[in-house]
């Protein structure tokens, strides 16, 4: 086990490292660089000599291979240094951040988990009826309907719902204030987003809850455990269930991990500083610091789980020894 | 010896293929796939609304009228118009056409790059399948909407690029799902049989792997032209995709529709319908393509 645990950790450095190679050079790909911007937005004249400055006090004017070397460095031994735009140094520019994306995540998280096993649980127990059918159509529009849209449209519903019973239209909440500093208005706000984030991402869940309940109904012990006189809600729960849940942990798993970098179009959408702004706003301010340093997080949250979601297999299914 | 048993077999398939007509098969399928069928006709009337656009509204897409501005939907304007006073209907009517070429186009070169890199993957092995498999894990776990940022910044927006963008990280998610199912063909001994005739690499994958992963190759493909719309919608509503004047949907979610939600709400309502609708009907018919082709899969 313990073999097998580190084979996988070191398998995560060459997706590291390419993660490093493609994020540096796709950066440098885009023409123009963060000098030239910094000062085309002043609108004065610039000449050269104060660009070539510029450039030397970040470091973007040595060898290629030197950068790359120092970024690569710099991130194994977790020395990320500072926001070539703002300045600031990267840890509190994504702590700043982190907090509401995590928030938002987790949030959306347990929305897809609560309408999904339940739901893909009634769909199989009750195949090929109505309620099935309704639940299908349900999931799949989960996947068809944008979520940003459906943001647009929660925004929208506020609005007329609130004016039409207060008489005032209510909005959520602009500013972000952290949970323990006020709840309510913490929830008011980031509640919307991971409904509209959680529903399409249950829809994925919900199929997978169902096709593995139905394909663990048709064993054999599923019969014996009904032959021998149990309950039906015994056998739905602690035999079925129990052994259906192993493909949906994966795929709620890989989605958390989407969510942490995904989330671009929903932070727009609900106007939410979170990670997906700043990611945005790297990339269009060609901050090539900023930008690798976000990339290599969310890939490294993206490997880190892949990791602990083939971990958990092997403590929620015992057959499974990894050697 | 071989050709005229060839040819008897063929005469057999073929007089059992006279014995049911596409229009039975249609009626057939339809029975037994209702819910895919439904999604084909979705599919059928985007294509046709696409195609035909231009004798289905008076209007232009890109005509500015400025003395309609944000018109409430009447008997002129069905679905009302925009802030620059151009009809929704219409737009939707010509935003199927880009969302058609977009989801087409991205989902064929996606898929078959993929095809191509998963079969050469299983096939070759060793050390290339080693090195080919890490530069799918990186593009896997790579943020999409990043590499479609940089893309777009790097080439500038426009549908070409969009499609691009959203190519890249389809190739990967194929080449995987269609490895998996090369690897085992490669070991059924008719693979062994044509490599012992002394054909060479490129005839053992193109006439005797690459049919034989078709399945999973249809199945994605369905797929992807679902995701394709979506993502180009996800993207030219971030302003990073499809440029004005040209009808998107996601593009006509952009902007206007945010601002005026509350007064007009038909700018904000309608192209999400269309958007919502169309990878509907793809997502259904997918998944009635995939219930057909792979049982092992089914509904999932």
């Amino acid at each position: 086990m313990s073999k097998y645990i580190l084979k996988r950790v070191l398998l995560m450095i060459p997706t590291l490292i390419g993660a490093g190679i493609l994020v540096f050079f796709l950066m440098r790909l885009i023409p123009g660089d963060v000098c030239e911007l910094r000062f085309a937005g002043t609108g004065l004249y610039v000449d050269q000599e104060q660009i070539d400055i510029c450039r030397s006090n970040l470091g973007i004017d040595r060898p290629i291979f030197i950068q790359f070397f120092d970024f690569m460095w710099g991130f194994f031994t977790f020395n990320y240094g500072e926001s070539m735009w703002t300045g600031k140094p990267i840890t509190t520019e994504i702590g700043l951040r982190f907090e509401l994306s995590l928030q938002i995540a987790i949030m959306a998280t347990l929305v897809a988990i609560v309408i999904s096993i339940p739901l893909g649980a009634i769909s199989a127990i009750k195949q090929d009826t109505w309620l099935d059918y309704f639940v299908r159509a349900f999931s799949i529009a989960g996947i068809a309907i944008p979520s940003f849209w459906l943001g647009i449209m929660i925004i929208l519903g506020l609005l007329i719902i609130t004016q039409s019973m207060t008489g005032v239209p209510w909005m959520p909440p602009i500013e972000y204030k952290p949970i323990w500093e006020d709840p309510i208005h913490n929830i008011s706000q980031l509640i919307w987003p991971a409904v509209a984030t959680g529903y399409r991402y249950s829809a994925v869940a919900t199929r997978m809850t169902r096709s593995a309940l139905l394909e663990v109904l048709r064993e054999d012990y599923i019969r014996t455990a009904r032959a021998k006189g149990l309950v039906e809600k015994v056998v739905i729960n602690r035999h079925a269930l129990k052994n259906s849940m192993l493909p949906v942990v994966t795929i709620i798993g890989i989605e958390f991990a989407f969510l942490m970098g995904g989330l671009v179009v929903t932070e727009q959408v609900f106007n939410l500083n979170g990670l997906g702004k700043l990611f945005v706003e790297s990339v269009s301010n060609h901050d090539y610091a900023m930008t690798q340093a976000l990339v290599m997080l969310v890939v490294l949250i993206f490997v880190v789980t892949n990791f602990v979601i083939d971990l958990t297999y092997a403590w929620l299914d015992p057959r499974i020894r990894y050697s | 010896m071989t050709t005229t048993s060839e040819a008897a077999v063929e005469a057999q398939i073929e007089e059992l293929e006279e014995k049911t007509p596409w229009t039975q098969a249609a009626l057939k399928m339809a029975k037994k796939q209702p819910v895919g069928v439904a999604g084909l006709l979705v599919v059928i009337a985007m294509i046709f609304a696409g195609l035909f656009a231009p004798w289905l509204t008076p209007y232009h897409p890109e005509y500015n009228s400025f003395e309609h501005m944000l018109t409430a939907p009447n008997a002129d304007f069905w679905l009302g118009t925009d802030q620059f006073g151009r009809d929704i209907f219409t737009r939707i009517l010509y935003g199927a056409q880009t969302a058609l070429f977009v989801g087409f186009s991205a989902a064929t070169i996606g898929a078959v790059g993929g095809l191509v890199l998963g079969v050469a993957s299983a096939y070759f092995g060793g050390m290339f399948d080693l090195v080919l498999q890490r530069v799918m894990d990186v593009f896997m776990a790579f943020p999409l909407i990043i590499l479609a940022l940089a893309v777009v910044a790097t080439l500038g927006p426009g549908t070409e690029n969009v499609i691009i963008a959203i190519t890249i990280p389809f190739i990967p998610q194929c080449a995987r799902v269609v490895r998996s199912n090369a690897l085992a063909i490669r070991e059924i001994p008719y693979v062994d049989a044509a490599r012992a005739l002394g054909f060479g690499h490129a005839r053992i994958i193109l006439r005797h792997m690459v049919p034989n992963v078709m399945a999973p190759f249809l199945i994605l493909f369905t797929a992807f032209v679902g995701q394709a719309i979506l993502l180009e919608a996800s993207l030219s509503y971030l302003g990073m995709g499809v440029q004005e004047p040209t009808p998107a949907w996601g593009l006509m979610l952009q902007g206007g529709a945010e601002e005026y939600a509350e007064s007009a709400p038909w700018v904000a309502v309608w192209p999400g319908v269309a958007i919502s609708l169309a990878v509907f009907g793809f997502n259904l018919f997918g998944d009635a393509v995939r219930d057909t082709l792979d049982p092992r899969l089914r509904s999932r």
